[in-house]
């Protein structure tokens, strides 16, 4: 146990010099940008669907992050923003076609706007839920919201399940008889102009591209969002809501961003979502997805924007990519595919467990995030160590400070 | 809309009936909460748990001729049964707050949370990919009748299990008021550094206190089997979030509190499902959470409780 965690922190600490810095980015940045290519030239749908998931997932999982790792509230009910975003997303996506057929300004095919139309007003229907659960339960205490707020999402889910407003089909999803969802303006353009021979630039390589730019646009955001007045009001509060109530903190404001602001990405997440796939129903949005977000940023590390994108990707491409793995051809031997479709199966129960385990070893995740880790786990040594020496040099500053008066 | 008696009757009873699964569930949550301040999030896989052993118990000792023999047999049999569902969970509950729970006790409140989900997912995908996916028949081996009650109809089992589940009730209320266990409780959940103190085995009586609420669960859980007719996997989810839902109403961490929220939540749902609408059924609970959370949120028979600093 000790060796893991004296590597994990070796990794940490290599990954924080600048060389290592670099070089993580450039692999990165390649396997992000030019493994998709790959994957399609080599006709391998499949993995370039699990890319984009992946993507969805970190777009969810970096908004929840706001929720609970920078303001510390457990949020059960992440899902029910995602949902909302998406069945709001197709609904007014057929209003927009509607209205676009006709105009001659957006060329042949103006119906293939309504995603780009929509999506800079996508994070509305998630902020709006967002507030509607945050107003009147955030003066709860923490545990208690996060009951709340699964409820909350099981709600949603009821709601969607039964026609709500006739808006959401039932069980049976969206779109219904009828209803058609466009392709996105660029899918078919990219499709024309970008494949070359064998290489078709396929629809979900052209998702996989949207959605990573979403992904940038949100680390860009939130990091700008931890630097600001409002995420040093989100960490102050978290710390001690009493204390940072009485530096000035509106607990209640900063909270109410919280939630608005972290409903915001779960309602472009579900967006963009609806409209790559281009079906959803009840059943992808159940607590059981609410649970996998909040697994991937306690597991990646609370607050932490590397440690959640990290657990995003662990926790949705490993079970896919072992299954994949083991039931390729070149190791058919290995595993029979009855097992290798099992290690999709006991994902769950591996989550589970290593939930357990993690707060018990390593309460701030895989790459926790400084001040983090700090607060879940003050008594590491060198920590102490170093805040003994903060504290005896500003006693002994105040002595000589002293002396002089 | 006319009212007619003989449904309101109906409803009532099958309220009250579910509303006693919930609250035996409840006063484990309330239990836990009282003690330790938190929200036991796999408390509602016990539920499930003890159908499984309640089950299997039954489906093992159904096999031996004698206890199908003659009526007292097969009460015994079903005395064995449960005793058996209940002691096994309430182990498990031991077991699962010695190693998820307390290494956790000085964390920030966060961990044991999430600990809990962790196991909650453990052993609901444990019961899934080692037991079955599907939803397994749950026998019932005597034979329930029914009695006409002023256009009502009321079945042995319904009064079977609000029976039992009022006997366990009083039980556990003069085992908490009466005895010296009782006591070290009831002081633990008051202070418990203080009673340490004093001289109270504080880890033995959280120990118990995870023994007794899961045993309660167990009872539930099986209750639940022989009035649905079957058990699954996530049995446990949609009852767990109601009898929670019932302690806090009750207000958390209050007994008397809990059994109150639970068969006041049993009872609003089977009105609600009969005048209202069945598919958001499992909507009201949460609605009555999010109300009595908001309006009053120490619960009806809590006193509200500034936060410590």
């Amino acid at each position: 146990m000790a060796a893991i965690r004296n590597g994990l922190t070796a990794v940490n600490d290599f990954f924080s010099t600048r060389v290592g810095r670099i070089l993580f980015f450039v692999v990165l940045a390649a396997i992000t940008l030019f493994m998709p290519v790959f994957f399609q030239a080599a006709g391998n749908v499949f993995m370039v669907r699990i890319f984009a998931l992946v993507g969805i997932y970190v777009l969810l999982a970096l908004g929840l992050n706001i929720i609970v790792g920078s303001a510390g509230l457990l949020n059960l009910g992440y899902i029910a923003f995602y949902a909302v975003g998406a069945y709001a997303g197709m609904n007014l996506g057929f209003l927009v076609q509607e209205l676009l057929v006709g105009l001659e300004f957006f060329g042949e095919a103006p119906e293939n706007w309504s995603y780009w139309m929509l999506l800079p007003f996508a994070a509305i229907p998630g902020v709006v839920a967002g507030i509607a659960i945050g107003a009147p339960v955030l003066r709860l205490r923490g545990d208690y919201l996060a009951i709340v707020t699964l409820g909350f999402g099981e709600i949603v889910r009821i709601a969607i399940t039964n026609d709500i407003f006739g808006l959401t089909n039932g069980a049976s999803g969206l779109p219904g008889v009828g209803q058609t969802v466009a392709p996105a303006a660029g899918q078919l353009w990219a499709r024309e102009n970008l494949s070359t021979g064998n290489f078709i630039f396929s629809k979900d390589l052209f998702w996989y591209y949207v959605i990573i730019a979403l992904v940038l646009f949100t680390i860009f955001v939130i990091t700008r969002l931890d630097n600001s007045r409002l995420g040093r009001a989100w960490v102050a509060m978290r710390e001690d809501e009493v204390a940072a109530s009485s530096v000035g903190v509106n607990i209640l404001t900063t909270k109410l961003w919280a939630f608005a602001l972290g409903a915001a990405w779960g309602g472009i997440a579900g967006h963009t979502y609806a409209y790559w796939v281009g079906f959803i129903s009840p059943e992808s949005f159940n607590f059981m997805e609410s649970v996998l977000i909040v697994c991937m940023v306690v597991l990646g590390g609370m607050g932490s924007i590397p440690g959640v994108i990290l657990g995003a990707v662990l926790i949705t491409a490993v079970p896919e990519l072992i299954r994949a793995i083991a039931t390729s051809p070149a190791l058919s031997g290995l595993l029979t595919p009855e097992q290798a479709a099992a290690v999709g199966d006991y994902r769950f129960l591996i989550f589970g467990g290593l939930m357990v385990v993690m707060m018990a070893i390593r309460p701030q995740g895989f790459l926790p995030s400084k001040r983090r880790a700090r607060e879940l786990k003050p008594v590491d040594d060198t920590i102490l160590a170093q805040e003994n020496q903060q504290l005896w040099e500003a006693e002994h500053k105040h002595d000589s400070d002293s002396d002089i008066i | 809309m006319s009212v007619e008696l003989g449904i309101v009757l109906q409803q009532f009873v099958n309220g009250l009936t579910l509303g006693g699964m919930y609250a035996l569930l409840a006063l484990g949550y309330t239990l836990v909460y009282g003690i330790l301040l938190m929200i036991n999030f796999a408390h509602a896989e016990m539920f499930m748990f003890g159908a499984y052993v309640g089950l299997f118990t039954l489906q093992g000792l159904s096999q031996i001729p004698f206890f199908t023999s003659s009526g007292s047999a097969l009460l015994l049999l079903y005395v064995l049964t449960f005793l058996v569902a209940m002691v096994a969970t309430g182990i498990l509950g031991v077991v699962i707050e010695r190693f998820a729970y307390r290494p956790l006790r000085h964390a920030p409140r966060l961990a044991p949370l999430i600990s809990a989900i962790g196991v909650s997912l453990f052993l609901q995908n444990a019961a899934l990919l080692w037991i079955s996916s599907r939803s397994l028949p749950f026998p019932v081996l005597f034979e329930v009748r029914a009695f006409k009650v002023g256009g009502a109809s009321i079945s042995s089992m319904q009064i079977m299990i609000i029976g039992i589940t009022i006997l366990l009730m009083l039980v556990l209320d003069s085992f908490v008021s009466r005895t010296r266990l009782g006591k070290s409780m009831r002081a633990t959940s008051q202070d418990r550094d203080t009673a340490g103190l004093m001289g109270i085995d504080i880890n033995r009586v959280i120990a118990l206190t995870f023994f007794i609420g899961p045993a309660l669960g167990a009872a539930a859980g099986i209750f639940s089997g022989m009035y649905y007719g079957n058990i699954k996997y996530n049995m446990g989810f949609i009852p767990g979030i109601k009898a929670f839902t019932a302690a806090v109403v009750g207000g958390i961490g209050n007994l008397r509190g809990a059994m109150l929220g639970g068969f006041l939540l049993g009872l609003l749902e089977s009105l609600a499902a009969a005048y209202i609408s069945t598919g958001y059924k499992d909507v009201i609970a949460f609605v009555i959470l999010i109300i009595v959370l908001i309006f009053k949120p120490g619960g009806l028979l809590g006193e509200s409780v500034a936060e410590k600093v």
